[in-house]
């Protein structure tokens, strides 16, 4: 088995932001003609991941399952991808509900991906300066019988930061292009921001060492033709390879919103403002963190990016540095398999047995390597300046982020880090509050008031903050998969 | 200290009542398998030494599996399930269910084969208890009562503590004290204390807690010589049984799902066939004793390991030991619970539940088994069956509150406390 990954079988996003690209705009479609929808897929010129010289405009393509059901992909093909991805993001109250996506995030309200009139095809178009809109108006004009553009969805190059104000898509994990993490169900104790491939490829072995389920087909025609075995079955063709699950949710926020209750809780204190909000967030308006670098490095953490991602929340159990909730440390709480400094046969041994009461509290989260997401979302809309926000005549502007993720197992990682960590309302013990910025401060039966955040503060009880109101509407989203060049042809064969 | 109790009271649905038995179940709830707390049928609100309580109705859906073991399946009647957790006896919970509720619980096990009447009820209900293989509690002597006190008074605490002026550690406890003292002078809180242990239970878990490990000094010698056996059959035959995981079926997913995260705290119930053959029957047997002995004596006090997120969990074989049934209340979401079982827990999880038919393939009883996750979430998610009622008393609260809640409560009545426990007392309020 060839260890070497084919660049040129990957669509670029997986390893690619395109920060040069600066445009970007993406396109939600409908197949009208079946054949011709095929037949402008077939020959997309989709940027791969092997490096070259940078085109002035890049594609990616992904579909929703019903998209591949109206490309004709055979029912046994589309109903053996990941049961999250054939029934979908927006469709389901059972999954809205475990995600947080009620109230203001209710799907019944989004702009696109609530209904019936699901996305079938998602065309993203990178484009270098001043390039995008010619890029846009050309796919248009040779879409016009192959598909129906339901909706471009706009961004805007904000300068990587996002429209609070905060350096956005600070913290990355390392995807180990090169295989060198053994294939092996191993206990890892001490976090690391290297991930497997197979976390956000398909085809490859995950963190526990195994192949995350995805379609294998029967090597027949087509198949045997254009896909690659799988490396795991052999007898099989493998149309996962490559291909990458892609979670797209729309976030709208509310800027004025945001800082004018920041203001109001710190008494239109401009230094007490900003250190509440960085608080929730847990970085600061740069993106350098809370907490000092960790005393060792960290495995997929560079030298560069020291400063900003070196360090772990292991000396700072109680949130005095960086709060418990805060939204930084709920996503990524940078932690190992066993809790913190576990070291010899005793240690671990009282650990796993749970004897060892003085890191109990602090082994309530999940070991985060079976939840990392690879994250490419871009800003939209209009950029407001602090000052603006603040002025009480400004209205509020339609301003947010496209929220991309990419992970091989939807339920394991996206779900998982939304539902139980960015939505979940008793993080890591937290008595009941949701993620400072994206939480819905849902009213439920049993937890009437979830709009909080706890600030600990050094001897004395905690600061909360009360009364916080929703500051990001889900506003539209979808499930899509994002499929490897090859597995791209296959789909669209005839 | 009042020792926890439990009840389930398995009951055989007649033959084509099944659909009117969860008729009357779902007469019960406000929401999709949520207890009204106060609904007419069996009024659970009222009884102020219930944590949990559920009916499930049980099938025979996994059955077939056996096939793979080279076993003709029997049909199996479908039954419905009562069970619950208590402060003390499981028994007197029953019969104040029937004091209180006689007409409602007519109504229900009306529908189940030798249906009950006013003068037999807490006789039918008691013959139809089944004993628990294995019971834990997260915490072992909290009674209901003593959540609800320490609820609270971690709230009164919490926002008398904010309005303090800044001072030292110790100045700060000592006026929260005092102002604990007033208030329980004025019958604001109430903090009553611990009633007495009941003599028959201590020397009952006394007995228990030395004879299981001499049963096992008695019994070792014996397994010493007969290992290289055990270790070789037990290998065969994790090599030759069959593992059957598929993704379960989306529409049996969606059903469960309903009824799922609606509150803080999740309800799992499972089933599945024990593997045949007097091996696997006489080691799930074991094991199961060790579990129980473990959650009776070794945890209790907050976790069950590293698990901290188990309110009440329980192991109950069925049909003469060819079933077994687990049933759960825990905190957040399901894929954060099995994500638990699988990364912190799998060892344990293998022990016991690779003596199921089709669990995913562990080696040496320990290794593999859950850790294929997805294998396992499959496995799980198959067996799983979907709660018609559900009842929590202690609504809105965690596992880990009820822990904090408790150590807010245990730092008011220590005699002295150092300035930096005083500090992360201070923190967690």
């Amino acid at each position: 088995m060839s260890k070497d990954l084919d660049f040129s079988d990957v669509q670029g996003l997986l390893r690619f932001g395109y920060k040069h690209h600066t445009e970007g705009a993406f396109a939600l479609l409908r197949v009208r003609n079946r054949a011709a929808a095929r037949a402008w897929l077939a020959k997309a010129q989709v940027g791969t991941a092997a490096k070259g010289p940078l085109p002035p405009t890049v594609l990616q393509v992904a579909f929703t399952a019903p998209g591949l059901q109206a490309l004709g992909v055979p029912d046994g093909v589309t109903s053996s991808f990941a049961p999250e991805f054939v029934a979908g993001l927006g469709t389901d109250p059972n999954r809205a509900r475990r995600l947080g996506d009620v109230g203001n995030n209710d799907p019944a309200h989004w702009q696109w991906g609530g209904g019936d009139a699901q996305p079938h095809v998602l065309v993203m178009a990178y484009a270098m300066p001043g390039r995008l809109d010619a890029c846009c108006r050309d796919l248009e004009s040779h879409w016009a019988v192959a598909f129906e553009l339901m909706r471009w969805l706009p961004t805007t190059d904000m300068g990587g930061v996002e429209p609070f104000g905060f350096t956005d898509g600070v913290s990355q994990p390392e995807i180990d292009w090169e295989r060198r993490i053994p294939a092996e169900d191993h206990d890892s104790l001490a976090y690391r921001n290297l991930s497997c491939l197979g976390e956000f490829l398909l085809g490859y072995p995950n963190e526990y060492g195994r192949y995350t389920a995805r379609p294998l087909l029967e090597p027949v025609g087509a198949a045997a033709a254009l896909l690659p075995r799988a490396e795991d079955d052999p007898e099989r063709a493998d149309l996962g390879r490559n291909g990458s699950y892609m979670v797209l949710r729309t976030l709208r926020q509310d800027v004025p919103g945001f800082w004018r209750f920041l203001d109001a809780k710190a008494r239109g204190d401009a230094i007490e403002r900003q250190r509440i909000a960085e608080a929730m967030v847990g970085r600061r308006t740069d993106g350098q963190p809370l907490l000092p670098p960790a005393p060792m490095p960290i495995e997929g953490v560079s030298r560069e990016s020291t400063a900003r991602n070196g360090f772990t929340f292991d000396d700072d159990a109680a949130g005095l540095r960086c709060p418990v909730g805060a939204h930084i440390r709920r996503a990524n709480p940078r932690n190992a398999d066993l809790p913190a400094n576990t070291d010899g046969l005793v240690s671990r041994a009282r650990r796993i047995l749970g004897f060892d009461g003085a890191v109990l509290h602090a082994d309530a989260v999940a070991s985060v390597r079976f939840h990392r997401v690879l994250r490419r979302g871009r800003e939209y809309g209009q950029r407001m300046p602090l000052g603006e926000a603040l002025a009480r005549s400004s209205a509020p502007v339609e301003t947010g982020l496209q929220f991309i993720c990419l992970c091989a197992d939807l339920a394991r990682q996206f779900e998982f880090v939304q539902g139980a960590w960015i939505a979940g309302t008793k993080f890591a013990g937290l008595p009941h509050e949701g993620d400072p910025l994206l939480g819905n401060r849902r009213a439920a039966p049993d937890e009437p008031d979830t709009a909080r955040f706890t600030m600990p503060r050094a001897g004395c009880p905690s600061r909360v903050i009360e009364g916080l109101p929703a500051f990001v509407d889900v506003v539209g989203g979808a499930y899509f998969f994002l499929p490897g060049v090859r597995a791209l042809r296959y789909l669209v064969s005839s | 200290m009042i020792p926890p109790g439990h009840f389930m009271v398995l009951a055989e649905v007649l033959p084509g009542r099944e659909q009117a038995l969860r008729g009357v179940l779902a007469q019960m709830n406000s929401g999709p398998g949520q207890a009204d707390p106060a609904n007419r049928l069996l009024p659970f609100g009222r009884f102020d030494t219930l944590h949990f309580a559920r009916f499930v109705i049980l099938d025979d859906a996994t059955q077939g599996d056996l096939h793979a073991h080279g076993v003709n399946p029997v049909s199996l009647p479908t039954y419905l399930a009562f069970l619950g957790d208590c402060d003390g006896p499981g028994e007197r919970q029953l019969d104040e269910f029937v004091r209180v509720a006689q007409g409602g619980l007519l109504e229900v096990f009306a529908h189940c084969v030798g249906a009950p009447d006013g003068a037999n009820l807490a006789a039918w209900l008691h013959a139809r208890d089944l004993p628990v293989a294995a019971a834990y509690a997260n915490w072992i002597g909290r009674t209901v009562r003593r959540v609800r006190e320490e609820r609270a008074l971690a709230e009164a605490l919490a926002s008398r503590a904010r309005q303090l002026a800044p001072a030292s550690p110790q100045a700060l406890r000592a006026q929260l004290v005092e102002f604990v003292a007033a208030e329980r002078r004025q019958g604001r809180l109430q903090v009553a204390a611990d009633p007495p242990t009941p003599a028959a239970w201590w020397w009952r878990n006394l007995a228990h807690a030395i004879a299981i490990p001499l049963i096992g000094l008695v019994a070792l010698p014996f397994l010493v010589v007969l290992s290289p056996f055990l270790a070789w059959h037990l290998r065969k035959l994790e090599r030759a049984d069959a593992e059957i995981a598929p993704a379960p079926d989306p529409g049996h997913v969606a059903e469960l799902a309903t009824f799922e995260d609606r509150c803080v705290t999740n309800a799992f119930t499972a089933l599945g066939s024990v593997k045949p053959g007097r091996f696997r029957g006489t080691l799930v047997v074991v094991l199961v004793a060790l579990l129980d002995y473990a959650a009776r004596h070794v945890y209790g006090r907050g976790h069950l390991t590293r698990v901290q997120t188990i309110h009440f969990a329980r192991w109950v074989f069925i049909d003469g030991g060819q079933r077994l049934l687990f049933a759960s209340n825990y905190d957040g979401i399901l894929e954060s619970y099995m994500d638990d079982f699988i990364n912190k827990v799998a060892w344990g999880l293998n022990l016991v539940f690779s003596n199921g038919v089709g669990y995913p393939r562990t080696r040496w009883l320990v290794q593999g088994g859950a850790r294929n996750s997805q294998a396992f979430k499959n496995y799980l998610r198959r067996h799983q069956v979907a709660n018609s009622v559900w009842y929590k008393a202690n609504a809105g609260l965690s596992a880990m509150d009820l822990a904090r809640h408790g150590r807010i409560r245990e730092g008011l009545e220590r005699a002295a406390m150092t300035d930096d426990e005083i500090e992360d007392w201070l923190r967690s309020m």
